[in-house]
């Protein structure tokens, strides 16, 4: 099967400090990715890259194609159409990234003459069904209500009406529930397997919530200052963690059920990208390090297991999630 | 044992104002909350944002006066905001706020920081001082060569623990935490709650722990009172709480809580959102979203009562245990 987007070698300097190092990614149509990590490892920087929506000061080099298009060496009228039309994307502060000054069924029409060539009546019409669909009540009587008259949960799913105007084949999107309540993270978590199932649009989840990966997505990669070090389906992932730091990540967080024990923290903190060490960045933090690891830096390798993985010494048997599993024996039965 | 902390019926209105010349309508963000803490105990509280629970962290302190009911710490009762003694007080007290950025002078080294309590508080002599800020140094887990070191050269865990050393510099007896964690990263959240862990156990501190994150509180809370709009709704013991949640809002909050290993199938998803405090449903506050409402709940507020245990629920659905037991 073809793929929808491949992202090959994608590298991204700050004024000459690097903070990805060549992500290789690829999306079937329909699928959902989840990308993780912590802040400043790249998971959303990689996808402003590939967007073209990085300050000039950044310096990209690899390749992004969308189908056949090859996006990173498309002039900005053709990147213009891509960004919102085939490929949309939904951000963590949804009521800053709306323009304050203009009502609501104002700038979803907008998004809809731009990408879809939609006017006038018929343009309001389609409004009010992309309201209709991702939840807002009473889509008619608040047409023309301003972005500082809905909730934040509300002005989330305004922002994701915008992003499906324009019909994307791929929504990414960018830690949209972290700033949202517990009941309203599930609604919107809900809402978007919802829009993914009946559109079979393709979507890239990038949190730092791995419970809310685990709900959403099909298959996930785990990125560690400016690279990918783990990727895999759910499933094994998060039943067989092999990279040190993806098992950390889980041993992490803190559990809901079970018993209450200390929680297992990843010592030290994320590197300062302009001294990574000279190996594996993760390396300093690394109970399994070894002096192989603090000298070269792993390549991301496929497993028998259709895993790839970055690590010279990976764990064996890990089994963090005896937890879930028992979890999962008991939804089983 | 009694309570080294204790509030009877706190009520804290806001005069709110839809617009610029609307008519000014009074916002109960809390409205009628009792609670205890015990020595050495950590109490949590959770709810979503409007719930009134920050609001409630600051009143405990006296930092925002009570319009109704009282706070009593250590037997007595609190003195006025700015007092002279509520000041000699709020030694006893201290409070560590989400934002460690925010709360820490950016212009200060942190030992600097670390130490000023002690100096504004006129605790020990200067070497005396010295001595005591080295040692909430190695407490919190800083090394001694970051003292000159100022907020922004620090990461966000590191600030969080000078926010917490700062707090312990006067030993206090109570310490309120208003989503201590929130702001940090995974591997760094467990890293400071672990700390606060160990804090709990070493100094028999006693602690209200305000959050949103579940996971982090019955990792932490021996007690949880859950908020909503102003009101708590239900109190009970952490595991017990967890384990088996007697309030339709708790059953909902505890269920949106996304854990791999559990589908999107077996969760209660509510439906609407978290009324406008300014416009308060009659009855019980959380009758539009439930889904057990009935006429009763849409024209009495529940009272808290014993649900089970040591639970309270203020729930007209939950059965109350004094009258099941009687029966």
């Amino acid at each position: 099967m073809n793929n929808l987007v491949e992202i090959r070698d994608l590298r991204v300097a700050f004024d000459g400090v690097p903070v990805l190092h060549g992500i290789d990614l690829a999306i079937a149509p329909g699928e959902a990715l989840g990308l993780v990590g912590e802040s400043g490892c790249g998971k959303s920087v990689t996808w402003l890259a590939a967007l073209g929506l990085l300050p000039s000061k950044a310096r990209v080099s690899g390749k992004v194609h969308l189908g056949d298009t090859d996006l990173s060496a498309a002039p900005r009228s053709k990147l213009e159409t891509v960004r919102g039309g085939r490929m949309a994307m939904i951000f963590q502060d949804p009521s800053s990234a709306m323009n304050p000054v203009l009502k609501v069924g104002k700038q979803l029409c907008e998004a809809l003459r731009l990408h879809r060539g939609l006017t006038g009546r018929a343009a309001k019409d389609e409004a009010l069904r992309l309201l209709d669909m991702v939840g807002i009540p009473d889509a008619k009587g608040r047409f023309g209500l301003y972005p500082h008259e809905f909730s934040g949960g509300q002005c989330q799913r305004l922002m994701i009406a915008m992003a499906l105007a324009g019909e994307p084949d791929l929504l990414i999107a960018d830690e949209p529930t972290t700033a949202l309540d517990a009941t309203i993270q599930a609604q919107i978590l809900d809402l978007l397997t919802q829009l993914r199932k009946d559109r079979d649009m393709a979507m890239v989840f990038i949190s730092h919530d791995l419970g809310a990966v685990a709900q959403v997505c099909e298959r996930v990669c785990v990125m560690y200052a400016g690279r990918i070090v783990e990727q895999g389906s759910v499933k094994t992932m998060f039943n067989r963690p092999r990279h040190p730091y993806t098992r950390g990540l889980f041993d992490a967080i803190p559990r809901l059920h079970g018993p209450r024990t200390p929680l297992v923290p990843i010592p030290g903190t994320v590197p300062d990208p302009r001294k990574l060490p000279k190996g594996c960045a993760f390396a300093p933090r690394c109970f399994n390090a070894k002096p192989f690891c603090e000298s070269q830096i792993p390549d991301l390798l496929p497993q028998r297991d259709e895993r790839k993985l970055a690590c010279a010494y990976p764990l064996k048997d890990s089994n963090p999630s005896a937890r879930f599993q028992s979890e999962d024996e008991r939804l089983m039965q | 044992m009694s309570p080294v902390l204790e509030a009877t019926g706190l009520v804290r209105i806001y005069e709110g104002r839809k617009g610029l010349l609307g008519k000014p309508a009074p916002v109960r963000a809390v409205d009628g909350v009792s609670l205890q803490v015990r020595p050495g105990e950590t109490l949590g509280i959770v709810g979503e944002s409007g719930s009134g629970k920050s609001t409630l962290g600051r009143m405990l302190l006296g930092i925002d006066p009570a319009q109704g009911g009282g706070v009593r710490f250590a037997g007595a009762a609190l003195p006025a905001l700015a007092t002279p003694q509520w000041r000699a007080l709020r030694a006893r007290m201290q409070m560590v706020y989400q934002d460690p950025l925010a709360a820490l002078d950016r212009r200060l080294p942190i030992a600097a920081q670390i130490r000023e309590p002690l100096d504004i508080h006129r605790i020990g002599t200067p070497d005396a001082r010295a001595a005591r800020v080295e040692e909430l140094f190695s407490a919190v887990g800083l090394r001694p060569d970051q003292a000159e070191r100022y907020p922004h050269e620090l990461s966000g865990g590191q600030r969080q623990r000078v926010v917490i050393a700062r707090a312990l510099a006067t030993s206090p007896e109570l310490l309120v935490c208003d989503e201590p964690v929130s702001a940090l990263d995974v591997s760094i959240q467990a890293q400071v709650v672990n700390l606060l862990r160990e804090l709990q156990a070493d100094r028999r501190l006693s602690m209200v722990f305000i959050s949103h994150d579940l996971k982090v509180v019955r990792n932490l809370c021996d007690r949880v009172a859950v908020m909503y709009l102003g009101r708590i709704v239900e109190q009970g013991e952490a595991h017990q709480l967890f384990a088996a949640p007697k309030h339709p809002y708790t059953q909902a909050l505890i269920s949106s809580v996304p854990e791999p290993g559990r589908g999107l199938d077996s969760r209660v998803i509510l439906q609407g959102e978290p009324p406008d405090p300014a416009r308060r449903p009659t009855g019980c506050a959380f009758h539009p979203r439930c889904s057990l409402a009935t006429d009763i709940c849409r024209a009495e507020t529940p009272e808290l009562k014993p649900a089970s245990g040591h639970q309270l629920a203020a729930c007209h659905h939950v059965p109350d245990a004094r009258a099941s037991r009687a029966a």
